[in-house]
Protein backbone atom coordinates (compact mmCIF):
# COMPACT_ATOMS: atom_id res chain seq x y z
CA UNK A 1 0.00 0.00 0.00
CA UNK A 2 2.68 2.29 1.36
CA UNK A 3 3.98 2.08 -2.21
CA UNK A 4 1.01 3.70 -4.26
CA UNK A 5 1.11 6.87 -2.25
CA UNK A 6 4.23 8.63 -3.91
CA UNK A 7 5.86 11.71 -2.54
CA UNK A 8 5.39 14.79 -4.43
CA UNK A 9 9.68 14.81 -6.15
CA UNK A 10 8.60 11.06 -6.56
CA UNK A 11 7.56 11.21 -10.67
CA UNK A 12 11.30 11.96 -11.51
CA UNK A 13 13.22 9.67 -9.27
CA UNK A 14 11.05 6.57 -10.34
CA UNK A 15 12.35 7.43 -13.76
CA UNK A 16 15.53 7.55 -12.94
CA UNK A 17 15.21 4.15 -11.31
CA UNK A 18 13.93 2.34 -14.56
CA UNK A 19 17.02 3.75 -16.62
CA UNK A 20 19.24 2.29 -13.73
CA UNK A 21 19.01 -1.70 -14.84
CA UNK A 22 21.08 -1.41 -18.26
CA UNK A 23 22.39 -4.57 -18.01
CA UNK A 24 19.07 -6.23 -19.32
CA UNK A 25 19.42 -6.49 -22.85
CA UNK A 26 16.09 -6.25 -24.29
CA UNK A 27 13.27 -3.71 -23.76
CA UNK A 28 15.72 -1.05 -21.86
CA UNK A 29 12.59 0.81 -21.26
CA UNK A 30 10.53 -2.06 -19.39
CA UNK A 31 12.58 -3.60 -18.02
CA UNK A 32 12.21 -3.56 -14.63
CA UNK A 33 8.36 -4.17 -15.30
CA UNK A 34 8.77 -7.35 -16.99
CA UNK A 35 9.01 -9.84 -14.35
CA UNK A 36 6.63 -8.55 -11.79
CA UNK A 37 8.43 -9.76 -8.54
CA UNK A 38 5.31 -10.55 -7.02
CA UNK A 39 3.79 -7.42 -4.85
CA UNK A 40 5.09 -4.44 -3.59
CA UNK A 41 8.22 -5.23 -1.59
CA UNK A 42 10.17 -6.74 -4.18
CA UNK A 43 9.73 -4.51 -6.97
CA UNK A 44 12.00 -1.22 -5.78
CA UNK A 45 14.32 -3.63 -4.10
CA UNK A 46 14.79 -4.88 -7.42
CA UNK A 47 15.15 -1.73 -9.01
CA UNK A 48 17.61 -0.42 -6.65
CA UNK A 49 15.99 2.71 -6.37
CA UNK A 50 17.66 4.84 -3.83
CA UNK A 51 15.63 7.79 -3.00
CA UNK A 52 14.08 7.71 -0.06
CA UNK A 53 10.41 8.04 -0.23
CA UNK A 54 9.31 9.58 3.25
CA UNK A 55 5.80 8.72 4.54
CA UNK A 56 3.55 11.85 4.25
CA UNK A 57 1.77 12.42 7.53
CA UNK A 58 -1.32 14.52 7.86
CA UNK A 59 -0.50 18.30 8.12
CA UNK A 60 -3.51 19.36 10.40
CA UNK A 61 -3.05 15.93 12.35
CA UNK A 62 0.79 16.51 13.25
CA UNK A 63 0.49 20.54 13.83
CA UNK A 64 -2.94 19.35 15.53
CA UNK A 65 -4.83 22.23 13.73
CA UNK A 66 -8.28 20.93 14.31
CA UNK A 67 -10.21 23.95 13.07
CA UNK A 68 -10.44 24.49 9.64
CA UNK A 69 -11.76 27.24 8.86
CA UNK A 70 -12.76 29.01 5.32
CA UNK A 71 -11.51 32.08 6.79
CA UNK A 72 -7.72 31.05 7.34
CA UNK A 73 -6.67 31.69 3.73
CA UNK A 74 -3.22 31.61 4.11
CA UNK A 75 -3.36 27.87 5.36
CA UNK A 76 -6.07 27.01 2.50
CA UNK A 77 -3.83 28.12 -0.12
CA UNK A 78 -1.22 25.24 0.41
CA UNK A 79 -3.58 22.82 -0.25
CA UNK A 80 -4.99 24.89 -3.58
CA UNK A 81 -2.64 23.99 -6.75
CA UNK A 82 -2.06 27.08 -8.92
CA UNK A 83 -4.93 26.30 -11.09
CA UNK A 84 -6.92 27.15 -8.58
CA UNK A 85 -8.08 23.27 -7.78
CA UNK A 86 -7.84 21.56 -4.47
CA UNK A 87 -4.97 19.24 -3.96
CA UNK A 88 -5.40 15.88 -3.92
CA UNK A 89 -4.85 13.75 -1.04
CA UNK A 90 -2.43 11.39 -2.55
CA UNK A 91 -0.18 14.42 -3.02
CA UNK A 92 -0.74 16.21 -0.08
CA UNK A 93 -0.73 13.48 2.62
CA UNK A 94 -3.64 14.70 4.46
CA UNK A 95 -6.19 12.19 6.16
CA UNK A 96 -9.36 11.71 4.73
CA UNK A 97 -11.33 13.82 7.61
CA UNK A 98 -9.15 16.82 7.64
CA UNK A 99 -9.52 16.47 3.72
CA UNK A 100 -12.88 16.33 3.90
CA UNK A 101 -12.57 19.83 6.21
CA UNK A 102 -10.40 21.71 4.03
CA UNK A 103 -12.11 21.00 1.00
CA UNK A 104 -15.29 21.80 2.42
CA UNK A 105 -13.47 25.25 3.96
CA UNK A 106 -11.74 25.85 0.69
CA UNK A 107 -15.34 25.72 -1.13
CA UNK A 108 -16.48 28.33 1.29
CA UNK A 109 -13.64 30.58 0.50
CA UNK A 110 -14.23 30.31 -3.28
CA UNK A 111 -17.81 32.04 -2.70
CA UNK A 112 -16.70 34.50 -0.78
CA UNK A 113 -14.06 35.42 -3.09
CA UNK A 114 -11.43 34.25 -1.31
CA UNK A 115 -9.73 32.14 -2.89
CA UNK A 116 -10.38 31.93 -6.73
CA UNK A 117 -12.87 29.29 -8.60
CA UNK A 118 -10.27 29.02 -11.21
CA UNK A 119 -6.36 30.47 -11.56
CA UNK A 120 -4.65 32.36 -9.30
CA UNK A 121 -6.11 35.61 -7.32
CA UNK A 122 -5.50 37.91 -9.45
CA UNK B 1 -33.36 27.66 19.51
CA UNK B 2 -30.53 29.22 19.83
CA UNK B 3 -27.48 28.10 17.18
CA UNK B 4 -24.78 30.72 15.74
CA UNK B 5 -23.84 31.61 12.71
CA UNK B 6 -20.78 34.17 10.68
CA UNK B 7 -22.52 35.77 7.63
CA UNK B 8 -19.24 37.02 5.75
CA UNK B 9 -20.45 39.81 3.49
CA UNK B 10 -18.15 42.51 0.94
CA UNK B 11 -19.29 45.70 0.28
CA UNK B 12 -18.23 48.16 -2.42
CA UNK B 13 -14.64 49.66 -2.05
CA UNK B 14 -15.97 52.72 -2.51
CA UNK B 15 -18.39 52.80 0.40
CA UNK B 16 -17.64 55.42 2.96
CA UNK B 17 -17.21 54.42 6.36
CA UNK B 18 -19.50 56.09 8.00
CA UNK B 19 -22.22 54.57 5.83
CA UNK B 20 -20.74 51.23 6.44
CA UNK B 21 -21.05 51.59 10.64
CA UNK B 22 -24.23 52.68 9.36
CA UNK B 23 -25.44 49.14 8.04
CA UNK B 24 -23.50 47.51 10.25
CA UNK B 25 -25.45 49.26 13.10
CA UNK B 26 -29.16 48.65 11.84
CA UNK B 27 -28.20 44.60 11.23
CA UNK B 28 -27.23 44.80 15.02
CA UNK B 29 -30.31 46.16 15.54
CA UNK B 30 -32.72 44.13 13.49
CA UNK B 31 -30.93 41.08 14.92
CA UNK B 32 -31.36 42.15 18.77
CA UNK B 33 -35.25 43.16 17.75
CA UNK B 34 -35.69 39.66 16.68
CA UNK B 35 -34.17 38.07 19.27
CA UNK B 36 -30.39 37.36 18.87
CA UNK B 37 -27.14 38.49 19.89
CA UNK B 38 -24.73 39.50 17.21
CA UNK B 39 -20.91 40.63 17.02
CA UNK B 40 -19.04 42.28 14.15
CA UNK B 41 -15.73 42.65 13.04
CA UNK B 42 -14.35 44.94 10.05
CA UNK B 43 -11.29 43.39 8.05
CA UNK B 44 -10.99 45.86 6.28
CA UNK B 45 -10.55 46.56 2.26
CA UNK B 46 -9.51 44.01 0.51
CA UNK B 47 -8.43 41.83 -2.55
CA UNK B 48 -10.90 39.40 -3.95
CA UNK B 49 -9.54 36.55 -5.76
CA UNK B 50 -12.01 37.07 -8.67
CA UNK B 51 -14.10 40.05 -10.17
CA UNK B 52 -17.46 40.78 -8.34
CA UNK B 53 -20.05 42.93 -9.80
CA UNK B 54 -16.90 44.52 -11.54
CA UNK B 55 -14.90 44.96 -8.66
CA UNK B 56 -11.47 43.69 -7.66
CA UNK B 57 -11.64 45.21 -4.31
CA UNK B 58 -14.19 44.59 -1.67
CA UNK B 59 -14.52 45.63 2.17
CA UNK B 60 -15.09 42.57 4.31
CA UNK B 61 -17.14 42.05 7.01
CA UNK B 62 -17.27 39.24 9.22
CA UNK B 63 -20.73 39.43 11.71
CA UNK B 64 -21.18 36.77 14.21
CA UNK B 65 -24.94 36.12 15.11
CA UNK B 66 -26.23 33.55 18.02
CA UNK B 67 -30.01 33.16 17.52
CA UNK B 68 -32.84 31.46 15.56
CA UNK B 69 -32.82 30.97 11.99
CA UNK B 70 -35.40 33.37 11.50
CA UNK B 71 -32.52 36.21 12.68
CA UNK B 72 -30.57 35.19 9.51
CA UNK B 73 -32.86 34.55 7.14
CA UNK B 74 -34.02 38.64 8.17
CA UNK B 75 -29.91 39.48 8.09
CA UNK B 76 -29.75 37.93 4.52
CA UNK B 77 -32.63 39.57 3.44
CA UNK B 78 -31.48 43.17 4.60
CA UNK B 79 -27.89 42.47 2.71
CA UNK B 80 -30.28 41.31 -0.28
CA UNK B 81 -31.78 44.75 -0.47
CA UNK B 82 -28.89 46.84 0.13
CA UNK B 83 -27.02 47.90 -2.85
CA UNK B 84 -23.32 48.08 -1.96
CA UNK B 85 -23.02 44.86 -0.55
CA UNK B 86 -21.88 42.87 -3.35
CA UNK B 87 -21.42 38.89 -2.09
CA UNK B 88 -22.41 37.17 1.38
CA UNK B 89 -22.09 34.01 2.79
CA UNK B 90 -23.76 32.21 6.07
CA UNK B 91 -22.20 29.42 7.70
CA UNK B 92 -23.26 27.93 10.43
CA UNK B 93 -20.50 27.79 13.48
CA UNK B 94 -22.28 25.91 16.77
CA UNK B 95 -21.67 22.24 15.56
CA UNK B 96 -17.80 22.99 14.78
CA UNK B 97 -17.72 25.08 17.90
CA UNK B 98 -18.94 21.98 19.74
CA UNK B 99 -16.92 19.63 18.05
CA UNK B 100 -13.54 21.77 18.99
CA UNK B 101 -14.13 21.76 22.50
CA UNK B 102 -15.01 18.22 22.77
CA UNK B 103 -11.34 17.60 21.47
CA UNK B 104 -10.16 20.34 23.63
CA UNK B 105 -11.33 18.75 26.26
CA UNK B 106 -10.23 15.06 25.28
CA UNK B 107 -6.58 16.80 24.79
CA UNK B 108 -7.16 18.64 28.61
CA UNK B 109 -7.74 15.22 29.75
CA UNK B 110 -5.42 13.61 28.73
CA UNK B 111 -2.82 16.47 29.54
CA UNK B 112 -3.78 16.16 33.09
CA UNK B 113 -3.26 12.09 33.52
CA UNK B 114 0.41 12.76 31.77
CA UNK B 115 0.92 15.19 34.66
CA UNK B 116 -0.38 12.79 37.52
CA UNK B 117 1.28 9.49 35.67
CA UNK B 118 4.13 11.15 33.50
CA UNK B 119 5.84 7.25 33.25
CA UNK B 120 2.66 5.23 30.84
CA UNK B 121 2.08 8.44 29.01
CA UNK B 122 5.49 9.43 27.36
CA UNK B 123 5.26 7.14 24.15
CA UNK B 124 2.21 9.16 23.60
CA UNK B 125 3.64 12.68 22.06
CA UNK B 126 6.50 11.04 19.97
CA UNK B 127 5.10 8.43 18.39
CA UNK B 128 6.33 10.00 15.19
CA UNK B 129 10.33 10.81 15.43
CA UNK B 130 11.43 11.62 11.77
CA UNK B 131 10.96 15.61 11.27
CA UNK B 132 7.53 15.53 8.67
CA UNK B 133 7.22 18.64 6.68
CA UNK B 134 4.43 18.35 4.12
Amino acid sequence: MAEETKAPAAPPAAAAGESRPEGRPERADRGPRGPRPGGGPGGPREGGRKYFRRKKVCKFCVEKIEAVNYKDVRLLAQFVAESGKITPRRLTGVCTPHQRRLSKAIKQARNIALLPFSGRAQ
Amino acid sequence: MNRSYEVMFIVRPDMADEDLNKLISTLESSVTFAGGTAKSEVWGKRRLAYKVAKFNDGIFVLFMIEGPGAVVREVERRLRVTEQVIKFITVRTDEETKRLDKIKKIRDARKKTSVAAPAPATPEPGTEPAPTTV
